[in-house]
């Protein structure tokens, strides 16, 4: 005897919800759908039924085998999922663990402030030139208007090479001045040129190293006073140090190069061993600058009656100490890894005016 | 330099505080290093009368003194052997801090007595040494009144430091001058008057200098002095002396001191009655010697300029005085110097010798050629006014040199250079107190002449400093550079940017980047010069140290031993770099820019995950081609060839070249170079020489090339190649890219093996090959024929045979 089409489905529906496991539902499913299967079979005697009730019996049978496939579907999909969780949760990970570890290079204080310099004098139109280390006489000295026997010159403390077969010997650049008479023998005016790079002195104590950085300016037109001279500095100390309306002094001085020839001071506080730049009444130097000298821009091939204009050089080891607060001049040439972790910078952090220079 | 404010106020007329005038100092260019103000912890001590000093009852050392400080007597116990009933000296209250020791006195009671303060020694009182007893003041001291006004210690020290231009301002003159001018005070007259000569010298001078040496001493002026009598000095001269860090030692001497400081008017004294004969100038002639005044003895040449007698070398000109003629407590007669000496000359002559004196930082700086004639009169009057005695008349050898010639100022280019437009009447009067001389001419052009004492107005920009100068530079208004363009324009060069990019790069791949001297040792310059050596030319003449006297041919060597010294502090793994100088020769060509990169230990710290591995030549090659490709170098355009120079491992290192140009080397450090570096294990290294990058070429578009990405199913397949071991991996994966162009995509090795199952001296190379069809989708038949065409191909090229 065959049960009645809805005593089979609600029996069926029963043991669908109860099934535990994938394999028990689909014991039941093939009980029941498969081809010997309750339903398969009852659905098979339908012919047998007189043909005005055989209609009615299809449809109902029909609707019986969709529901009871439709709970067999959701009840695989649920089992499913339980069976993930349960696994996931037997895959516990301790996050706390490390991660993977990546070295995490560094960009060296120089080398930055080297970019900050860059960003904020291309703002104002300057490019950056270059020149050689290992200077001659001319470039280095005479050109700058140092004649050989200028006191100036044994202030220096000028490394020498070997003297050449015809007298002459090669220095180390004692500052990069001399990229200036390169840039003016070889480049028509106006200019506006910078001149980063290693500079050489035989100096060597708590404060002095035998090599440091220079960024030497030049800035040449037709008409660039000694207000351009203080305008321009005055416009790159406030971008470079990040300080607004930052106190300035510019202080009469001497070099053979420059005529007017200053010595700049910027306003800082000093509190135990720090200083605090744009603070307070002390006063700190940080560059030397004036009108270049009309023999110099002679020596570099520009008419002085036609052309002026102003030059600076600044120690690029000095403001980034200044900037960053770091202590010690020699630790800069030490490349102690843990000074260079401390002080260095990240490789993305890449200065620019639009995203701030540094943070 | 130097002075006090009094000393000071005796050439300036002014009412301004020390402060505004100091501040007015730095204005002027005349940098202020110290001022040095004693009235503040002198203060509480006054001059005091011992009006008793009695034994201590209970110390035989001890004195119990009744002390009047002016404000009542109080009783002082005393050590000191000098104290007595009717002396003068200094006293301290209860509450006062010493100077000299930095105690602050209490009330106490010394054995039994109580003392109500102290009377002072110089040493506790910070001024001197002398602690052998109280200081014992002249009886006209001032009862009560502070001790440092009566002493003149209440004057304020100014140290100046003077622009090597500015020789004029090394005499406290000078510096008044100059703060008058620039309308802080006024400059008090200095009238002097010649002093008749009363007999002819029994000195006389001959200037015996040959043509070329002329200059070495254009003027000599001299002067005899007869029956004076030599002392100590009175109080206003020697406090003066004191006060600037010179020791008051006689009248004569103190005299010549105090001109070379007041007035910048070098004199020196001769004790007539040591002079052996006339005063000649000449050069001095080898072999001979000088004891000078400062005890050395100095071995003299053919260069220098020496002040001689018949007796030999007595001076140095514009340094030093000799011992054989100084002046002394006995000395009746003088001679006096007042010459002109070659700036050049004397500073050689000092350098030479090592001696600084105030004679050589002012000869050498330059003198007032005007100014000998006036100089000889001053120090005829102090002589005669401090020692006595009768001067004779002036000799002369020699003739003043003029001052600087006139100079053509156009007054508009005070605002034209300066920014600052400065009234003709105010510059023209700045000018004028300086002691320039101002013609106008026309209204644009007016005839300066310099000051005989300025020696650095030589062009016209120098004399719009003047008068810049003297205002102030702060009053020049800034103004920003007008801009060229509306828009910032790209700057660097694409040298430049190679720079920035290997930095930003390697810091990327986590190298810590290091700047290292351009200088190494020798030794270690010698282990990256090859075979030739290293280059001589550049060797340092003078050094720093021994340890830093070559040029360095390579960025490696200073990278390895800062290795070493990062070990020897604990931290053995590590990635430095260095973009920076390398020098073949001395020449401007022979510096090149390198980026150099060193890797040394493990890949990383050790990790539950992962074991780090040790770093190999494979890392060093990812350095350099990650730089070159930061650069714009397409690995596909590099060639890789076997071995290096000899600083690298000979097996394991190798040069990535375009065409025959080699832009970079990588791969094992030699283990000898790393031995001559003191650095223990194993370093891998490359260095990119980014000179040798070659620009890239401006397309004249950013444009890229549309993306070529087939929808077709891409077919991969493996081939491992059994090879001779001399066979490279590149050859292998050339051949197999060439076998079809067209429809092979990428060639990549995926393992390399030799050893068991393999024959001897052969290795097995294994490549996954990247098919992309383009038209259709590959049919089993087409992968079979571009496969033997691969197999093939490596089979012609290297000799292989496909591994079963």
């Amino acid at each position: 005897m065959s049960e009645q089409p809805d005593v089979l489905q609600a029996r069926l529906l029963v043991e669908v919800a109860a099934a535990a496991s994938a394999a028990a539902l689909e014991a039941i499913r093939v009980a029941a759908l498969g081809r010997n299967g309750d339903v398969t079979r009852q659905m098979a005697t339908l012919g047998k039924l007189p043909p005005d009730e055989r209609k009615a019996a299809g449809q109902r049978f029909n609707t019986l085998k969709e529901r009871v496939a439709d709970a067999i579907t959701a009840k695989a999909a649920a089992l499913a999922g339980a069976d993930l969780e349960a696994k996931l949760a037997a895959e516990r990970l301790d996050v706390t663990l490390p991660a993977r570890p990546e070295a995490s290079g560094r960009i060296h204080p120089v080398s930055q402030v080297m970019d900050e310099l860059t960003a904020i004098f291309a703002e104002m139109g300057f490019t950056v030139a270059e020149g050689p280390d290992i200077e001659d006489d001319f470039h280095n000295f005479t050109a700058l208007n140092i004649p050989p026997e200028h006191p100036a010159r044994q202030e220096h403390d000028t490394f020498y090479f070997p003297e050449g077969e015809d007298g002459s010997r090669k220095v180390l650049r004692t500052h990069t001045s001399p990229v200036q008479i390169r840039h003016m023998l070889t480049h028509k005016p106006p200019f506006r040129v910078i001149a980063p790079g290693r500079t050489y002195r035989s100096d060597s104590d708590m404060t002095h190293t035998p090599m440091f950085h220079q960024v030497e300016g030049l800035v040449v037109g037709s008409d660039i006073h000694m207000g351009h001279l203080k305008g321009c500095l005055r416009d790159f100390c406030e971008a470079f140090f990040e300080v607004r309306d930052l106190k300035m002094r510019f202080r009469p001085s001497y070099f053979p190069f420059t005529a007017p020839s200053a010595e700049v001071d910027i306003g800082c506080a000093r509190d135990k061993g720090q200083i605090r730049i744009g603070a307070g009444e002390d006063w700190l130097e940080i560059l030397g600058c004036g009108m270049v000298h009309p023999k110099v821009l002679a020596n570099g091939g520009v008419d002085p009656d036609h052309w002026q204009g102003f030059a600076f050089g600044m120690g690029i080891d000095r403001i980034a100490m200044l900037k960053y607060g770091i202590p010690d001049l020699r630790a800069f040439f030490d490349a102690d890894a843990r000074w260079l972790g401390h002080y260095g910078f990240g490789a993305e952090d890449v200065p620019t005016l639009f995203g701030g220079l540094a943070r | 330099m130097k002075l006090t404010l009094s000393w000071l106020r005796r050439h300036l007329d002014t009412e301004a505080s020390l402060a505004a005038i100091a501040d007015r100092l730095v204005t002027l260019g005349h940098e202020v290093e110290d001022v040095v103000d004693r009235t503040r912890d002198l203060a509480p001590f006054t001059v005091a009368y011992v009006v008793e000093a009695a034994p201590h009852p209970n110390a035989d050392r001890l004195r119990v003194c009744k002390v009047d400080t002016g404000r009542g007597v109080v009783e002082v116990v005393c050590g000191a052997p000098n104290a007595r009933t009717g002396m003068k000296g200094v006293f301290a209250p209860v509450g006062t801090t010493i100077p000299g020791t930095g105690i602050t006195l209490k009330r106490s009671e010394i054995r039994g007595v109580a003392s109500n303060g102290m009377l002072c020694s110089e040493r506790e009182m910070g001024l001197g040494q002398d602690h052998d007893g109280i200081i014992d003041l002249p009886d006209d001291a001032p009862l009560g009144k502070p001790f440092a006004a009566f002493m003149g210690l209440d004057d304020p020290v100014l140290d100046l430091k003077i622009t090597p231009d500015r020789a004029d301002c090394f005499g406290v003159r000078g510096i008044a001058r100059d703060l008058a001018a620039s309308g802080l005070g006024r400059l008090k007259p200095y009238p002097i008057a010649a002093i008749p000569g009363l007999y002819q010298s029994p000195v006389t001078v001959r200037l015996g200098l040959h043509a070329a040496a002329r200059d070495a001493c254009p003027l000599f002026l001299g002067r005899h002095i007869r029956g004076l009598k030599n002392g100590p000095s009175p109080r206003w001269l020697k406090d003066k002396l004191i006060a600037v860090g010179l020791r008051p030692i006689s009248a004569l001497v103190d005299v010549t001191n105090w001109l070379t400081l007041d007035l910048n008017r070098p004199v020196h004294a001769f004790d007539a009655g040591k002079l052996t004969g006339d005063i000649q100038v000449r050069l001095a002639r080898p072999g001979e010697r000088l004891a000078a005044l400062n005890g050395k003895t100095y071995d003299l040449d053919a260069d220098m300029t020496g002040i001689c007698d018949d007796s030999g070398v007595l001076g140095l000109g514009g340094i030093m005085g000799g011992q054989s003629t100084g002046c002394s407590e006995g000395t009746r007669a003088v001679f006096i110097e007042i010459a002109l000496f070659d700036a050049r000359r004397t500073a050689a002559t000092a350098r030479r010798l090592a001696i600084e004196s105030d004679a050589r930082q002012r000869f050498e700086r330059g003198l007032d050629p005007a100014f000998a004639g006036a100089g000889m009169e001053e120090a005829t009057r102090l002589v005669l006014e401090l020692c006595g005695g009768e001067p004779s008349h002036v000799v002369v050898a020699g003739e003043a040199p003029p001052g600087l010639p006139a100079l053509s100022l156009r007054p508009s280019r005070i605002a034209g250079l300066g920014g600052l437009a400065v009234p003709a009447g105010v510059a023209r009067t700045r000018l004028e107190d300086l002691g320039c001389g101002v013609a106008v001419e026309q209204a644009d052009r007016w005839i300066v002449t310099p000051a005989t004492w300025r020696h650095d107005l030589l062009v016209e920009a120098d004399v719009v400093e003047e008068v810049l100068r003297l205002g102030g530079f702060d009053a020049i208004p800034p103004a920003s550079l007008p801009r060229a363009a509306a828009l910032t324009r790209p700057v660097l060069t694409q040298r430049q940017n190679r720079a920035r990019r290997a930095k930003r790069c390697l810091a990327a791949r986590g190298a810590l980047e290091v700047i290292t001297w351009s200088f190494l040792p020798k030794a270690h310059a010698l282990l990256f010069s090859g075979p030739h050596g290293a280059h001589p030319d550049l060797r340092l003449a003078n050094p720093i140290s021994a340890e830093l006297d070559w040029m360095r041919p390579s960025g490696l060597p200073n990278l390895i031993a800062a290795c070493g010294r990062n070990a020897d502090r604990g931290i053995h793994d590590l990635a430095l770099f260095e973009v920076g100088p390398a020098y073949a020769d001395a020449t401007i060509k022979g510096q090149t820019l390198v980026a150099a990169a060193i890797r040394r230990g493990l890949t990383g710290p050790r990790h539950w995950l992962e074991k780090p591995r040790a770093v190999d030549a494979m890392d060093a090659k990812a350095d350099a081609l990650a730089v070159l490709a930061a650069c714009g170098v397409a690995g596909a355009s590099l060639r890789v060839t076997q071995g290096g120079p000899d600083w690298y491992h000979p097996g394991r290192s190798g040069e990535l070249r375009q065409g025959n140009v080699v832009l970079a080397r990588f791969g094992e450090l030699h283990p000898r170079v790393l031995a001559g570096l003191d650095v223990a294990g194993s370093v891998v290294g490359c260095e990119v020489i980014l000179d040798a990058v070659p620009d890239l070429k401006d397309r004249g578009s950013r444009t890229r090339p549309a993306l070529d990405a087939s929808a077709l199913q891409v077919v991969e397949r493996d081939f491992a190649f059994v090879v001779d071991r001399a066979v490279t991996a590149e050859a292998i994966v050339k051949a197999a890219r060439g076998a079809d162009r067209a429809l092979i995509a990428d060639v990549a090795v995926f393992d390399v093996y030799q050893g068991k199952g393999l024959p001897d001296g052969k290795i097995s190379i294994a490549i996954a090959v990247r098919l992309q069809p383009r038209a259709a989708t590959l049919t089993d038949a087409e992968i079979e024929a571009v496969g033997t065409r691969i197999v093939a191909a490596v089979t012609k090229a290297t000799g292989g045979t496909l591994r079963t």
